[in-house]
């Protein structure tokens, strides 16, 4: 194998798994070490500048970040269950504890820069574009149909998981940049639009039609039967305050799980859950489906909706079909028919949550803007959220469909970094690097700036209201979030996986002291070899190809130094044990480049 | 020194042996040695060793003289029983306990200072005696702990970090332990773990004192040019005779070796040692001619390693001296005590 080039900020970056799974590459580590501090105020703000959105993510996120958390397979055949730091609810820590973080925002600059941007909706993307390009002196306005901005995050996304104060703050947080919202506008031509004369428009209207079922009894009993999205904004509205006392929810997906849920609190005292598909495959989040399960609604599977059964225009049940998984030759699974009798489900309402879809009816087909004829979604590059029309571009669900708020802000730095780039005259393909540091942690001579002991403490409960009051009020929030001391606990489990260990070839004398002391056998000094090879040959079998192989130069034995990435403590026992300090622990900090003079120019590096 | 504890979190695919323990239940505490510090290596060689050969840790004893060595059985093996001697005293130590209950298996850990010098004596005897354990020295040349003087196997010529070339000569301890009679004796080096661990291993099942000198870099005081016990130098100058498999009597033989290349011995218990020859010639059953064989390349400034002598038929202390088959202490009062009748029978025979 070659030697790891690790002056690539890609590298290191890899190491620390949750930045990297982070669709905003948040800082994760950095941020959870400041919460262990107490340092809540700083946390926010490192979350506020890659995300946007921390108190409202620390609830709601889809944490792609925690499946790839190193804690999960670091504590494998090492305890009960193994589990990655809560890093999504170490989030909201620092939301709920932070000071008043207004002195701290940036402000718009008295001089504009006389750019006029305009962001269609009033979602996690557009809001994202708006907080990026406001403060370079842009003016930006944003539309939306509703009087209240935040898009999904308030119309879906029920008051129980996440209180209005929350979304108001940190919306609060970017319309007071000088943003300017025009609410309650229904937008129905973007040619209008475009004739307005705007430098640049982004389009942030998310996925906003839920999918329907078009089975027997659709029509005839359709006062019974509510869209899943539909029903959840109605119920946000304060329009709908009511459900019968047995629904059925249909759907696998996390809108499902907001369905559930939020009628048992308005009323359903029979809810129940009914998927085509099995438990294991639901779309939904593991967690989502526990708390459904918590508050006693059932998910019953492998069951196809057949009918609705109606009498005299009033829904009294559903027919469905049972069936069986069975998987072809390359793996590819059919539903088949059991071929047992239909079952029947007795039922006052309905809500069908089986998907959403795009829909941009309100844009021309004949302004240049194309659309791909498969899956009628606008034509967007991936890179940078351009569409056919050079000022037009695309971010959220609008852009790629159905995803969530962490990608919709991910989209919203790309498209802002775009409109800058494409305001500027500049090349929209050449993307800018990310602003990398990396700083020695050595203080002494076994003492590193950061708390290198392992805690072997299991993954941290997050505390819940009891669930008859919280059953009771549909605003009321179920979570009620780590305490100061909790968090500290749950800090401490995160192994700062930016704390790199950093080998110099040069000085290694090949003691074998890092071998001997590393507590997960991640070392080897070994003859070279192909890397399939090498990852046989070490110490511990590299089997996770995922994680990489830190390989050094040649040594004085003619041997390498090879090191397994895959479940590092970051302990530093290595750097501690290391006679020569040819082990060190450097902290690796990477910092997404936003729009700005940074993405046009050289990158700048931001004071720590 | 560390001031964490070595966390407890382990690869999640480390393997148990077939007593149902993982290389990681082997380990004692944290070691408070310099970082780099030759005999952390040989710790973690004892460790790999017993866990290799499945040895239930409540069935070592570990005991130790004074000195940077000594400290060290306090780094493995955590539940087993241990013994911190008196400055050189480790050898008479261990004889008695050896004798009190023969059914343990005995590690004795010294260092050059502990065994070449105030325990020469000690040594001496412990080896012509034949007591069946395992000693090891580990051999750095200077004394450690109180900053860097030349010890007694420091050789002739080298030079101490200070710049001071060492006048006297040195006491070879292989070469001892040879004429004293020792059945099993070996060197080795710190620095390289694949050459150690199974001549720990069968120096574990040889019967007798066996004898394992293991050359072991000071980094602090002994690991600078001009030195003769430095990682560089010994790396250099290493001139290995054989490399050791060592097979357990209920292991199958599976390596296949190109004929001429491999002896075999077989052990008295059974188990088989194969060296594979790294030098022409070399008989490791012959004391003779190792002895010979050893004063040459000493001459030439060579550092031999490997397996140098073993006798497969050797026996040990409890043989010579016929003692009872049984650890004292699974005697009862009764067999302790016989009464008065059996007393007048031995006090018969003796008139």
């Amino acid at each position: 194998m070659k030697p790891t080039d690790i002056s690539n900020p890609d590298y290191f970056h890899k190491v620390v798994d949750c930045q990297h799974a982070c669709p905003a590459h948040t800082p994760v580590p950095e941020y959870i070490r400041l919460i262990a501090e107490g340092k809540y105020s700083d946390a926010y703000m490192i979350n506020w500048y890659s995300n946007v959105f921390p108190g409202i993510l620390g609830r709601t996120c889809d944490r792609p970040c925690e499946p790839a958390c190193r804690r999960g397979r670091v504590e494998e055949n090492n305890g009960e269950k193994p589990e990655p730091v809560a890093i999504c609810r170490l989030k909201r820590v620092a939301a709920d504890y932070k000071d008043d973080v207004n002195p701290r925002m940036p402000k718009a600059p008295e001089k504009k820069n006389g750019k006029r941007i305009a962001c269609l909706g009033a979602g996690p993307s557009s809001l994202t574009v708006a907080r990026d390009l406001a403060p370079l002196g842009y003016d930006v306005t944003v539309y939306d149909r509703d009087q209240r901005a935040g898009g999904m995050i308030w119309s879906q996304i029920p008051r129980f998981r996440l209180p209005m104060e929350v979304i108001d703050e940190e919306v609060g947080y970017v319309f007071n940049l000088g943003v300017h919202f025009k609410n309650g506008v229904n937008i129905e031509s973007l040619k209008k639009i475009l004739d307005e004369k705007y430098d640049a428009v982004f389009v942030g209207t998310g996925a906003p039609r839920g999918r329907d079922l078009e089975i027997p009894g659709r029509k005839e009993a359709a006062k019974n039967i509510h869209i899943g999205i539909d029903w959840l904004s109605s119920v946000s509205f304060g329009h709908t305050e009511k459900i019968g006392k047995r629904v059925i929810v249909l759907g696998g997906g996390n809108t499902a799980m907001d369905c559930c849920r939020s009628s048992k609190r308005l009323g359903g005292e029979d809810v129940k859950v009914i998927v085509r598909s099995g438990f294991e495959e639901m779309k939904a989040s593991p967690w989502e489906k526990e708390d459904a399960a918590h508050e006693g609604i059932p998910i019953l599977n492998y069951l196809v909706p057949k009918t609705f059964v109606h009498k005299d225009g009033k829904l009294s049940g559903m027919t469905f079909e049972k069936v069986k998984a069975e998987y072809d030759a390359k793996g590819r699974r059919k539903l088949v028919p059991t071929g047992e009798p239909d079952q029947l489900f007795e039922c006052d309402d309905v809500l069908v949550a089986v998907g959403q879809e795009n829909s941009f009816p309100w844009i021309e087909r004949d302004i240049g803007l194309e659309f791909d004829d498969k899956w009628g979604m606008p034509v967007v590059d991936k890179l940078t959220m351009q569409s056919t029309i050079p000022s037009v571009f695309f971010g959220g669900d609008a852009a790629f469909g159905p995803k969530n708020i962490i990608w919709a802000v991910a989209h919203g730095h790309d498209a802002a970094i775009s409109i800058d780039k494409f305001c500027s005259g500049e090349d929209l393909q050449e993307r800018p690097a990310p602003m990398v540091n990396l700083i020695s942690q050595k203080m002494g001579i076994h003492e590193w700036s950061y708390d290198n002991s392992i805690s072997n403490d299991q993954r941290y409960k997050v505390p819940l209201k009891d669930s008859k009051i919280a059953l009771k009020n549909i605003k009321i929030e179920v979570e009620l979030g780590f305490d100061q001391k909790l968090a500290l606990a749950e800090a401490q489990r995160c192994l700062n996986c930016d704390a790199q260990t950093v080998f110099a070839p040069k000085l290694c004398i090949e003691c074998d002291a890092c071998v001997d002391i590393c507590p997960m056998d991640c070392i080897t000094f070994t003859p070279n070899a192909e890397e399939a090879e090498l990852r046989t040959q070490l110490k511990a079998p590299a089997e996770n190809t995922d994680q990489a192989l830190y390989v050094s130069d040649i040594l004085k034995t003619g041997r390498i130094m090879a090191k397994d990435e895959d479940v590092c403590l970051h302990c530093g026992l290595c750097a501690e044990r290391c006679p020569t300090g040819a082990w060190d622990m450097q902290k690796f900090l990477l910092d997404m480049t936003h729009a700005g003079p940074g993405c046009r120019s050289k990158p700048q590096r931001r004071a720590a | 020194m560390t001031y964490i504890a070595k966390p407890s979190l382990h690869h999640p695919d480390l393997p148990k042996n077939a007593v149902g323990h993982t290389r990681r239940d082997y380990e004692g505490k944290i070691s408070t040695l310099c970082a780099g510090c030759g005999h952390d290596s040989i710790s973690a060689s004892i460790i790999q060793a017993c866990w290799e050969m499945n040895i239930q840790p409540h069935r070592v004893a570990k005991l130790s003289g004074i000195g940077c060595s000594s400290k060290t059985p306090d780094y493995f093996l955590g539940n087993s029983h241990g013994f911190n001697s008196v400055h050189g005293r480790m050898p008479s130590v261990l004889t008695g306990a050896n004798l009190a209950n023969r059914e343990l298996l005995y590690m004795g850990v010294s260092g050059d200072g502990d065994s070449a010098s105030i325990g020469l004596g000690q040594f001496a005897h412990c080896m012509r005696r034949g007591v069946n354990m395992v000693y090891i020295v580990e051999n750095n040349g200077v004394y450690g702990l109180t900053k860097g003087q030349f010890s007694a196997t420091a050789d002739k010529g080298s030079k101490s970090k200070r710049g001071i070339i060492n006048s006297e000569e040195p006491i070879d301890m292989v070469g001892l332990a040879l004429q004293l009679g020792a059945s099993f004796v070996g060197r080795s080096f710190s620095g390289d773990k694949a050459q150690l661990v199974p001549l720990i291993k069968a120096a574990i099942e040889h019967k007798g004192a066996a004898f394992i000198d293991v050359v072991s870099p000071c980094v602090a005081f002994n690991n600078h040019p001009g030195s003769t016990k430095s990682y560089d130098y010994v790396r250099e100058h290493n001139e290995a005779v054989n490399r050791l498999d060592f097979i357990t009597e209920r292991e199958e033989i599976t390596a296949d070796y190109a004929p001429g290349t491999v002896t075999t011995v077989k052990q008295h218990d059974g188990s088989i040692l194969r060296l594979r020859k790294l030098a022409e010639d070399y008989d490791a059953t012959d004391r003779i001619k190792v002895m010979n064989y050893l004063q040459e390349r000493a001459a030439e400034g060579e550092v031999v390693t490997g397996l140098l002598y073993v006798n497969p038929d050797s026996q040990d202390l409890h043989e010579h001296m016929e003692t009872t088959s049984a650890p004292l202490n699974t005697f009862g009062a009764r067999d302790l005590c016989p009464g008065n009748v059996m007393l007048e029978k031995i006090n018969a025979s003796m008139r």
